[in-house]
């Protein structure tokens, strides 16, 4: 598969979703909490709390819609500001009650609008960014489709980054830099291969730490397996004091471009 | 300056071949800038002395990062800190090394930021210029990583921040690493606020992307040059994606100051005050030499 193949699969309608992965970890547990206290629920971001095996987890995922009718009401899964607020007060709250947050990654980017101008997108994600770094509570970012940019990392700040195999990582749509650089929206399948968006790219460049084989929706047994890798790797950052998890968190960031 | 001192004598253009009718004053072009707002010829020598400003209708022209610490820092004090680090092609994307080093030509700098120590109005603070003229001012790994280390410095030593923003966003060129950049700065301005430090963040035209939706927006307090476009994503990318016209003043930013992201907008000239005076406010104190 190209880089641009791999685009076009991590765009894939027949895709599993945010709310997919949910409800496959985390059955009836899971119960879902609403809005940001200050403006309104984005609904292209989902979050809640529920069990991942016996472990309580705060759960939060950009959402991009099953159908015709949800994608509409989803915004096709690019939140505005309210949605990364919404998102980081339950991370907060995770934190408060030491919880660990897993972040599933779908969308093309932070929704540009009129609206999300004059809310503060970017003050919404720089915010996200800045308190997620200092989290005191483990964090797992998974990227199951598309990681569109600005509006990706804003719940990517994590201990770790996991991307499923058909899943893209970009600081701009290989359409958006076609069009910048080569005043041509055409060449994307060539802005795709030079971006490094793929996440074997990603995992080369020591930007991700796993790849992982996507579940179909009903492999059961690959989501059992899913959910165990998850819970592993939270049982051992739950080990970790909160303020050395934050500052190794830091690190993670930290080594990428450092120049001594 | 008498404008009159550029015109030459009529009889003298006459000697020069020129056509009596061109009765426009006969001054090198360079000597005059049109403001672009309200369109006042001015003097270049005269802007300059009103610090990039227009003396008609206070359009602030863009300055460039050594002008900005020339005219905020007090005279002679910026060190500056990592100057020869200088960007690579990482991921070996096409066209990025000629671009870089048309950024160096045109700027005269290694980089898209400078950052360093200087005073302001006498206490010691850590400042953060950001450069249009190197790639119009975009974010890589080496921008990331100054600004970065600027502000571990400040936080090891006790110093507050100054971050002066103007930028495209985060550089395409070098995918990926270039977006992490956003989260490793977030990281730094955490660490230097949790340990009660001050970081201001001056926001110039244009500032926008990545740069908007991290460190720039970080501040403790967000001041803004008067008619600055601010933006996460910028008015043409909008536009396209609605489809429909923005509003008047859309993304300036008093335009911010009145949705609530921006402190207050500062005319330049009274910039350096309004920064010494915050810095005062927060207990740094003068050091004397």
């Amino acid at each position: 598969m190209s880089a641009y193949d791999k685009v076009l699969a991590a765009r894939s309608t027949k895709k599993l979703t945010s709310m997919d992965y949910i409800n496959n970890l985390f059955g009836d547990t899971f119960i879902e909490l609403h809005g940001d206290r200050g403006f309104a629920d984005d609904k292209a971001i989902v979050g809640g709390v529920g069990f991942l095996n016996e472990m309580p987890v705060t759960v939060i995922g950009l959402e991009k819609g099953r159908n015709t009718f949800e994608r509409m009401e989803r915004n096709f899964g690019a939140a505005h500001p309210e949605g990364y607020r919404k998102a980081l007060r339950l991370m907060k709250q995770a934190e408060k009650f030491h919880r660990p947050i897993l972040c599933f990654v779908d969308t093309s980017g932070a929704f540009c609008g009129i609206a999300a101008e004059e809310r503060g997108q970017g003050h919404a994600i720089a915010t996200n960014l800045l308190e997620m770094m200092a989290l005191k509570t483990p964090v797992l970012s998974i990227f199951i489709g598309e990681g569109g940019s600005g509006g990706a990392i804003a719940l990517a700040v994590a201990d770790e980054v996991w991307m499923m195999e058909n899943s893209v990582y970009s600081v701009i749509s290989p359409e958006g830099c076609a069009s910048i650089l080569w005043k041509d929206s055409s060449k994307a399948a060539e802005a795709a291969e030079c971006l490094k968006m793929t996440a074997n790219d990603l995992f080369e460049l020591g930007v991700v730490e796993r790849i992982l084989r996507e579940p179909s929706a009903d492999d059961g047994k690959m989501f059992e397996s899913l959910k165990l890798l998850i819970c592993r790797t939270f049982e051992k950052n739950l080990a970790i004091p909160g303020d050395e998890l934050a500052d190794l968190r830091y690190k993670r960031f930290r080594k990428i471009g450092a120049q001594e | 300056m008498d404008l009159f001192a550029f015109i030459k004598p009529k009889n003298e253009l006459e000697q020069q071949g020129t056509e009596p009718e061109t009765k426009k004053p006969y001054v090198p072009d360079e000597m005059w800038t049109k403001c672009p707002e309200c369109g006042t010829l001015l003097l270049t020598t005269d802007i300059e002395e009103n610090l990039q400003v227009c003396s008609k209708c206070n359009h602030h022209f863009r300055l460039g990062a050594r002008k900005r610490i020339e005219i905020i820092c007090d005279q002679d004090s910026f060190e500056e800190m990592d100057k020869d680090f200088s960007s690579v092609n990482i991921i070996d994307f096409p066209g990025y090394d000629e671009k870089l080093k048309k950024g160096m030509e045109k700027s005269g700098e290694n980089e898209s930021v400078i950052c360093g120590v200087a005073k302001i109005r006498g206490i010691r603070t850590v400042v953060i210029s950001m450069n249009a003229e190197f790639m119009m001012g975009s974010m890589g790994t080496v921008t990331g990583d100054k600004i970065t280390r600027a502000f571990e410095y400040a936080t090891e030593n006790g110093l507050p921040v100054v971050a002066f923003t103007v930028s495209g966003g985060a550089r395409m060129q070098e995918g990926i690493l270039s977006l992490m950049q956003m989260a490793k700065t977030s990281g730094a301005v955490k660490k230097h606020s949790d340990a009660g430090l001050l970081y201001i963040t001056v926001l110039t035209d244009p500032t926008s992307g990545g740069v908007t939706a991290s460190f720039a927006m970080e501040g403790d307090i967000i001041l803004a040059e008067p008619k600055a476009l601010i933006a996460f994503a910028g008015p043409r990318v909008i536009e396209q994606t609605i489809r429909q016209e923005l509003p008047k003043d859309f993304q300036t930013a008093e335009f911010l100051q009145d949705k609530g992201f921006v402190d207050k907008v500062v005319d330049r000239r009274y910039l350096r005050d309004t920064i010494g005076h915050l810095l005062k406010i927060h207990n740094y104190e003068e050091v004397t030499q």
